[in-house]
């Protein structure tokens, strides 16, 4: 028996829209839906390694619960009655004695997200946290003070784009399918790339200009760019005139930066600024300053976004082709989005400081929708704001992502009860109590996706084949672990199916009508605003707010005095992080196909340094900085600026079942320190200072 | 006859490495073998622009391969379309064909203790689809094509890219 499945991809967040041929209930074949423009087959290197993962025996197969001290990998393999009867039972305990409030869920937002927070609040618990803090929380935060959106309502019109600008957003590497082969299409239609990144990446290697530009001075660059559009006159007057709250104050304030002035502290010529602030303009308003997908570098991080968007506005590249636009939701055409659980009436509300204090003075302006989970160690470790007991993690690595692992490690043995839901031996799972395993996204139907943008859609991914081992889609794990509870009524499902037809009441479009193509279109037309009078922003001046009274009443600058960066001492370097095409964060590098990719990550240090330091291509060095320290191979390259260093993420697992990665390379989270833009939520991850030198291993 | 031919568009490729994964998944090969691979040559400085070729690099199915002449047992053999494809049964393992191909088109499968290398993927073409590579090539940087259109399209590509507008 042979049939097509149109589904959704989860090998990263992004979820394209796949087809899965199945025969006799094994997947045959995955390629990108031919149906979806941008996509018309095309897969990403973890998307086409999805068999793989599918096939691979060490992944989670059955429930585990600990029988060992915690990490020591000694585990007791039990029935799903078993293990959720044992979870509900603790859970109830820890909540009996220190409230619901003690019980933290963590996870990365997934389309079964609603769910979790219905759990949480049938519990009495505020502590829902997403990943996204830790990749982009000042992201979120600038686009809020800027336009009243999140970043995650806001679009890129790549198709259409003249000159792109991105600030060490490695866009070919960090893949996403459909905008790649838009901007590509862009490209070849005559279209600009500017990069700007301390390391050369494949993105570099496509730029039309290149800036190897200081480590962490990108806001300075940014400044002198505003001060000499504003100087010539290269704005869209009219645009500004029409939309923008506060541009004289931006006009005062940007006087002393010169391209001069910047040129001193980035290392890139007064000449070159100039130019590309000309060149740029030339284009406008058709050209976009990339914000960011991960933002999360500096503790200033929100500014450097903030001036990226005003950058955008300057140009009136908001809300126009090959501009950035706003996302439109199904209500633009009258339509109904899919329902969730967290809309049920009846559905407690839960009104406590979380442990996060995200709404309160002491951190109020990044997004409780995500909360900021770096802070969680700091909230168990000093029961401040009260005491945390227990962490379900699902598919979130608290170990691994949140900076600082030793710190999160201490946190960890303070809690009464950690629990994993994982498709994979994570680290996070390996140190957990209970280990619930996922069904992979080829084995599950999943919670409706609703795609809002220039044309809102719903997407849907559906089951392909049976779950290959003893595995449950999550939200029917959390449906059961909430009836064991008492709180089963929250839950109206017993399928993935029941689910999806639930959300869908209301919306007019049926489960059947997902089959054909794999997803729905309440429209047909692009929407877009009108430039002139249409923009419904959500600010209270209802402007773009140069000036942001989001930031200001919270009693923060719209514009901070530049902070130089001072290089860092000989034998030091800043540590950057970031990514390659072959692997998701930290959840691939197990994957047998990624791993015979990437197999580790090394260290890239500029040839130069590694001269001065005896540091030979290949050589076992030793980096360490204030909170951690590890061995790792040297990439010697010219590739790097002088004063960084540079490692790829998600390696130096210890989880000894995924022995494909196990112990391979070094994990950055333990060299990075734990430190936040406490205005905008992200953490600094480029901002740790490492001193590098050669390793002499013990013979 | 060889009726196909497999073009690159290096402008377009990002080195990402679907088609070697997609390539082994399908044919369910263990580590070591890649029937395609990107071959990342640079990057380096061009004046002050950091430049890299990323070249696809599988079998080019010759009119007259190398690996078909040295094969002594008979086991790599020309289709009526021009694939080059290996019979595994009578593949002893000599390795000769390595040796002779000048792109390095046989891969050893430690597996099987046999050659194993690019047939188009043979059984797709035979059902009206693509190679796997070019299928769910992330850019649509590969084409797949017939000897006949391979030129044309060079051509095509070439002439957009000199043209003068005045």
């Amino acid at each position: 028996m042979s049939k097509t499945v149109y589904s959704l991809c989860f090998m990263c967040s992004v979820r394209c829209p796949i087809k899965v041929e199945v025969e006799d209930g094994q997947v045959k074949w995955i390629e990108g839906n031919p149906h979806v423009p941008g996509i018309e087959g095309s897969l990403c290197p973890r998307g086409a390694a999805a068999i793989g993962l599918f096939n691979d025996p060490q992944r989670l197969q059955a429930p585990m619960v600990r029988t060992g001290p915690r990490g020591s990998g000694q585990w007791k393999q039990v029935s799903w009655d078993e293990a959720l009867n044992l979870l509900a039972e603790k859970l109830q305990e820890i909540i009996r004695k220190y409230g619901g409030r003690s019980v933290v869920l963590g996870e990365r937002a997934n389309l079964a997200t609603h769910v979790s927070k219905t759990f949480l609040r049938c519990i009495g618990s505020p502590n829902h946290f997403t990943h996204d803090a830790i990749c982009k929380g000042s992201v979120n935060t600038a686009c809020r003070s800027m336009f009243g959106y999140t970043d995650a309502q806001i679009g890129i019109d790549y198709k259409n784009v003249k000159h792109i600008i991105f600030y060490g957003r490695n866009f070919f590497e960090t893949l996403e399918v459909k905008p790649v082969n838009f901007l590509m299409e862009a490209l070849e239609n005559g279209a600009r790339i500017t990069y700007i990144d301390p390391r050369v990446t494949v993105t570099a290697t496509k730029a039309h200009r290149y800036f190897m530009i200081r480590p962490g001075t990108d806001l300075a660059l940014n400044y002198a760019l505003i001060h000499v559009i504003i100087k010539e006159k290269l704005y869209d007057a009219g645009f500004v005139e029409r939309w923008v709250e506060g541009f004289s104050k931006l006009e005062e304030f940007m006087q002393p930066y010169t391209p001069e002035w910047a040129e001193k502290e980035t290392g890139i010529s007064a000449v070159e600024i100039v130019n590309l602030a000309r060149e740029v303009a030339q284009q406008k308003p058709h050209v976009v300053f990339h914000y960011g997908y991960r933002g999360a570098s500096h503790p200033n991080e929100i500014y450097l976004r903030r001036s990226i968007l005003i950058l955008n506005t300057l140009m009136g590249s908001v809300e126009s082709k090959g501009g950035i636009f706003f996302k439109k939701g199904p209500g633009e055409v009258g339509g109904k989005p899919a329902r969730k659980l967290t809309e049920q009436k009846d559905l407690p509300k839960v009104d406590e400081v979380r442990f996060d204090k995200v709404g309160t003075e002491d951190l109020p302006l990044p997004d409780p929708n995500h909360g900021v989970g770096q802070l969680l160690p700091f909230a168990i470790l000093k029961e401040d704001p009260y005491p945390i007991k227990a962490l379900i993690a699902n598919r979130f690595e608290p170990l691994m992502s949140i900076p600082d692992r030793g710190l999160m490690e201490r946190a960890l043995e303070k809690l009464d009860l950690v629990v994993t839901v994982d498709i994979q031996w994570s680290d996070i799972a390996w140190y957990s109590d209970i280990v619930l395993p996922e069904s992979i996204f080829l084995e599950r139907t999943d919670c409706v996706q609703q795609v809002n943008g220039l044309k809102p859609q719903m997407f849907l991914r559906r089951q392909a084949v049976p779950p290959k081992y003893d595995t449950k889609p999550y939200a029917i794990i959390i449906k059961e672990l909430a009836a064991k509870m008492g709180f089963g009524k929250f839950f109206p499902y017993e399928t993935m199916e029941d689910l999806v037809r639930w959300q869908l009441e209301g919306t007019g479009f049926t489960l059947n009508d997902f089959e054909a193509k794999g997803f729905v279109s309440y429209t047909d037309k692009q929407i877009f605003w009108d430039r002139e009078n249409g923009l419904k922003l959500k600010t209270p001046s209802k402007k773009i707010e140069f000036v942001s009274s989001l930031l200001e009443k919270a009693g923060y600058p719209s514009f901070p005095p530049y902070e130089p960066v001072m290089p860092p001492p000989e034998g030091q370097y800043r540590l950057l992080v970031g990514r390659c095409a072959i692997h998701t964060h930290v959840s691939t590098q197990n994957n047998p196909y990624l791993n015979e990719q990437i197999p580790e990550n090394v260290l890239w240090i500029n040839t130069r340094e590694a001269e001065r330091l005896g540091i030979n291509n290949g050589d076992l060095v030793e980096i360490s900085s204030s909170v951690g320290h590890g061995q790792i191979r040297a990439l010697v390259t010219d590739l790097i600026h002088p004063e960084a260093v540079f490692m790829l993420h998600g390696f130096g697992h210890k989880a000894r079942l995924a022995e494909r990665c196990y112990d391979k390379g070094i994990a950055d989270g333990v060299l990075v320190e734990n430190r936040s833009d406490m205005i905008g939520g992200s953490p600094a991850l480029d901002d740790t200072i490492v001193t590098v030198r050669r390793a002499y291993t013990k013979a | 006859m060889s009726q196909y031919y497999l073009i690159q568009d290096a402008q377009r490729c990002i080195n990402c490495r679907a088609c070697e994964i997609a390539c082994k998944s399908n044919k369910k090969l263990p580590e070591g073998p890649k029937l395609c691979e990107i071959v990342e040559v640079g990057p380096r400085f061009v004046g002050r622009l950091p430049r890299a070729f990323y070249k696809f690099m599988s079998c080019y199915h010759c009119e007259r391969p190398w690996c078909v002449e040295v094969c002594p047992t008979g086991a790599i053999q020309k289709r009526h379309d021009g694939i080059v494809f290996v019979d595994e049964e009578l593949c002893v393992g000599c390795k000769a064909c390595m040796n002779a191909c000048p792109w390095g088109a046989p891969q050893w499968n430690p597996e099987t203790r046999k050659v194993v290398k690019c047939d188009y993927c043979m059984d797709r073409i035979d059902q009206g689809l693509k190679p796997a590579c070019v299928t769910v090539c992330t850019t649509k940087c590969l084409y797949f094509v017939t000897t006949r259109d391979a030129s044309r399209i060079q051509r095509e590509k070439a002439a957009k890219q000199m043209a003068v507008f005045e």
